[in-house]
């Protein structure tokens, strides 16, 4: 893991290439992190490529709610040759969840994609094929946001059988 | 002559229902019908026997409870015992479909499609906790198997035991054969305190229908 | 038009490199739409289908025997497992994580307990350390077990099964013995292990890693040299590693291509650096590599676990953190502290200071990661596995394009996909 000076270092390589990308930077326990423009994803991920963070570990979906904008997609990029991993953020709103693919430069990137939009709703531009993953074609809804319920079935006691017999929650 | 028309209502409903699935028999008709379909005779004691020792279950793994149903078709516990080691991989063949794991939502219409397609008589076991009642995943993309189809068996676990199945599989064959042990009625001594059926009328609208055993909706 | 022909030598038939240029020499256009001069099938490889490899479903764009595309569709056994794990205490979402993958069900809870630590910044004892060591490496022995069972069934290999299985359950043996389970056993928690071994453990778990080597020899023995087995792996579906890493891909698809990265070599995490063991590679990364390479992860694994009962350290199961790991029942009769903690940890939880977390280690079948959000609170905010299966899943295309469809299910059985993984 990159220390916290590496990072600020990064961080300023990237300020200097694209002047709007690079708002944040955190470090927690070992973890580095670059909170990014969304618009300037693509940069951002080509420009880490470069340097040497050549593998996508992971790509994954947060929901910040209630802090705005909601929606983070998370990049966890790892350099294999230095054995070396940088997270990369970068949060979207619910009203405009739009971001640009990676799926160019990663490959890998496709499935995860698929299913942070399914999951969350982000729209990934640039997908070759940006539908439902892990959910029916059908539904409604992007289940792993905050916001939408857990649902269930309510467990059918004696107290409540007559009530809930056949219901659907 | 005075056509008596009674009022239409829900339960009058169910009631045509009911007779058009009597299949237009009537009262001696329908007695010998309800005879026949009740395991009384020599033959079917015999049919019954060979077919509970014979079963082709489908080859249907879920999840988890698969690798436990993987274990009861290997050497320790062992369904060859008993005979039913000719897992069948197509639905026509099969007799009994052991839902083995969670059922999705996305899975739900193509269980209840292989079940559609298997021929009379068939049966089903809900291995595991998850198939039967949700499991340990409440939540919006599980469904029970309650919902969608008629079940013989439940086996608890999470997941159960391969001797845990053994015992669901052998009370499925009790049941086949017609000798089903009462339970814990018949070790406690509680005869008579079976529970009622929920009256059809103070159900509430149910908004999926749930079949009883025996209940086949062909396809 | 045999091709089997000409490995019985019944004199001339078209080998397979004929067979395949006559199919080449029909030119497909670029869009896969059906035109008048070649015609392409869609074939449902179904949701259920006798490849126990879980409910997979494969739309595959045939041409004769020829896969020329293939989507996979996936979805059918989403559990919602991350939803119901910002639901639950930490405690209680190690049960939950636990069944996504569900043949290596101690790497799922290692990975989760793994992002806790890193959040609480708890110190795993080095106890505690050794014997996650132990039972990781048996659950990837018996994780092979199975891999090499089914796959050998869908080769038609079918005695492979009951040996395969002779081997696991002896395996589940020893988890029932250690914790109480066969599987999903809830043994890790966060900060260590639940109990400490029941004496008698480590004599039987050494005399089945005594036992395991000669009988993987066996299994080598039983299928290297069987021609079908040779004629189905060998040459069939590589894929070059710069492809395999662009597409994410971990583990020993990667190692089967000939690039040597294994998370416990070069990122060890509890107590892999105190061991010296080799990791297979490859070198060509067809099928055959990829069963090689998976071969040879027994014998490592032995060893592995016999360093690690050799040297296993005296000392506390689990953290004495007590506001994280609850003390031992003794103590509840005489401290009231301890009955103040427990009661705590029982009824909410321990509550994790706000961050978020990534935790990868070295699964069975690739880098399985834990990604955890806490917000402060005793429930997580957002936990999220990585999982190995659902990125390689992507190399199933590219792999099998332009091979017969036989090697589709191949491999399939090579590539270990766990849809339990893959759907979450």
């Amino acid at each position: 893991m990159p220390d916290a000076t590496e990072l600020e270092l990064t961080a300023q390589e990237l300020r200097d290439a694209h002047s709007d990308s690079i708002l944040d930077t955190e470090f927690h326990r070992g973890r580095a992190v670059l909170v990014v423009n969304p618009l300037r994803i693509k940069a951002v991920i080509e420009h880490l490529h470069d340097k040497g963070y050549t593998m996508l570990a992971s790509l994954h979906g947060v929901d910040y709610y209630p802090h705005e904008p909601r929606l983070g997609v998370l990049y966890e990029m790892l350099d294999r040759t230095r054995v070396d991993r940088i997270s990369v953020k970068a949060r979207v709103s619910t009203e405009d969840p739009r971001i640009d693919s990676v799926v160019e430069l990663f490959p890998g990137a496709d499935f995860p994609e698929r299913e942070v939009y399914d999951m969350f709703g982000v729209v990934f531009e640039g997908h070759p094929d940006l539908r439902r993953i892990l959910m029916p074609e059908d539904y409604e809804g992007h289940p792993q946001r905050r916001d939408f319920p857990v649902g269930g079935e309510p467990v059918l006691f004696t107290y409540n059988e007559e009530q809930n017999y056949g219901k659907y929650v | 002559m005075e056509i008596k028309r009674e009022p239409l209502t829900d339960f009058r409903v169910r009631q045509l229902k009911a007779r058009d699935m009597l299949r237009g028999m009537d009262d001696e008709e329908l007695e010998r019908y309800a005879e026949e379909r009740v395991l009384t005779t020599t033959v079917d004691k015999a049919v019954a026997w060979a077919q509970g020792n014979s079963i082709y279950p489908l080859t249907f793994g879920l999840a988890c409870c698969a690798i436990e149903m993987m274990a009861i078709v290997a050497a320790r516990a062992d369904i060859a015992r008993f005979g039913w080691e000719a897992l069948r991989a197509s639905p026509r063949q099969a007799d009994l479909i052991i839902l083995s794991g969670r059922v999705s939502i996305k899975m739900a219409p193509v269980i209840r499609r292989l079940w559609d397609q298997m021929l009379e008589p068939k049966w089903a076991i809900s291995m595991g906790a998850c198939c039967s009642s949700q499991g340990v995943f409440n939540n919006y993309a599980i469904v029970p198997s309650d919902k969608f189809m008629p079940i013989e068996v439940h086996v608890p676990g999470c997941p159960p035991r391969p001797e845990a199945l053994m015992h669901g599989i052998l009370r499925l064959r009790d049941k086949i054969q017609g000798n089903e042990p009462e339970g814990w009625r018949e070790r406690y001594a509680a005869k008579g305190t079976e529970e009622l059926l929920p009256n059809e009328a103070s159900l509430g609208s149910a908004d999926i229908s749930v079949f009883k055993p025996g209940d086949t909706a062909g396809a | 038009m045999t091709t089997t022909g000409a490995s019985t030598g019944e004199g001339p038939a078209l080998t397979p490199e004929d067979y395949r240029q006559r199919e080449e020499s029909i030119t497909l256009s670029s869009s896969p739409v059906v035109g008048e001069s070649h015609e392409l099938l869609t074939l449902n490889i179904g949701p259920h289908h006798p490849a126990t490899h879980g409910v997979l479903r494969l739309l595959t764009t045939l041409e004769g025997e020829v896969v020329r595309d293939i989507k996979p569709i996936i979805g059918y056994v989403h559990t919602g497992i991350e939803k119901t794990a910002e639901d639950k205490a930490y405690w209680k979402v190690i049960p939950v994580v636990e069944r996504m993958d569900y043949l290596s069900y101690y790497f799922n809870a290692m990975a989760f307990c793994g992002a806790v630590e890193a959040l609480l910044d708890v110190e795993v004892p080095p106890r505690a350390q050794y014997l996650r060591v132990i039972h990781m490496e048996l659950n990837r022995i018996a994780s092979h077990l199975l891999w090499l069972a089914t796959s050998a069934l869908d080769l038609g290999a079918i005695s492979m099964f009951w040996y395969g299985w002779r081997e696991r359950e002896a395996c589940l043996d020893l988890f029932e013995m250690s914790s109480g389970q066969r599987m999903h056993t809830r043994y890790f928690q966060v900060g260590g292990v639940f109990e400490d071994i029941p004496p008698g453990w480590e004599k039987k778990v050494r005399a089945y890693i005594k036992e395991m080597p000669t009988r993987a020899d066996q299994y080598a023995d039983l299928l290297e040299k069987n021609q079908i087995v040779l004629e189905r792996l060998r040459g069939t579906c590589a894929l070059d590693k710069e492809t395999l890493l662009k597409l994410g891909v971990t583990g020993p698809l990667l190692r089967a291509a000939g690039e040597p990265w294994d998370l416990r070599k070069a990122h060890p995490y509890s107590s892999y650096d105190h061991f010296s063991f080799k990791i297979p590679v490859g070198t060509v990364g067809d099928n055959y590599d990829r069963y090689r390479v998976r071969h040879a992860e027994f014998y490592e694994s032995c060893k592995i676990i016999e360093q690690a009962l050799d040297g296993l350290p005296e000392g506390p199961h689990i953290t004495t953190d007590r506001k994280v790991a609850l003390p031992p029942r003794h103590e509840l009769a005489t401290s009231m502290e301890a009955l103040i903690h427990h009661f705590k940890l029982v009824t909410e939880g321990f509550r994790v200071p706000p961050g978020e977390a990534y935790y990868p280690i070295e699964g069975p079948r690739g880098e399985l990661g834990c990604f955890v959000r806490s917000d402060g609170s005793a429930k997580p905010a957002r936990v999220h596995m990585r999982d190995p299966s659902f990125v390689n899943l992507q190399a199933l295309a590219p792999m099998v394009k332009d091979g017969y469809i036989a090697d589709l299910i191949a491999t399939l059985a090579m590539l270990d996909p766990i849809l339990g993984g893959i759907d979450r």
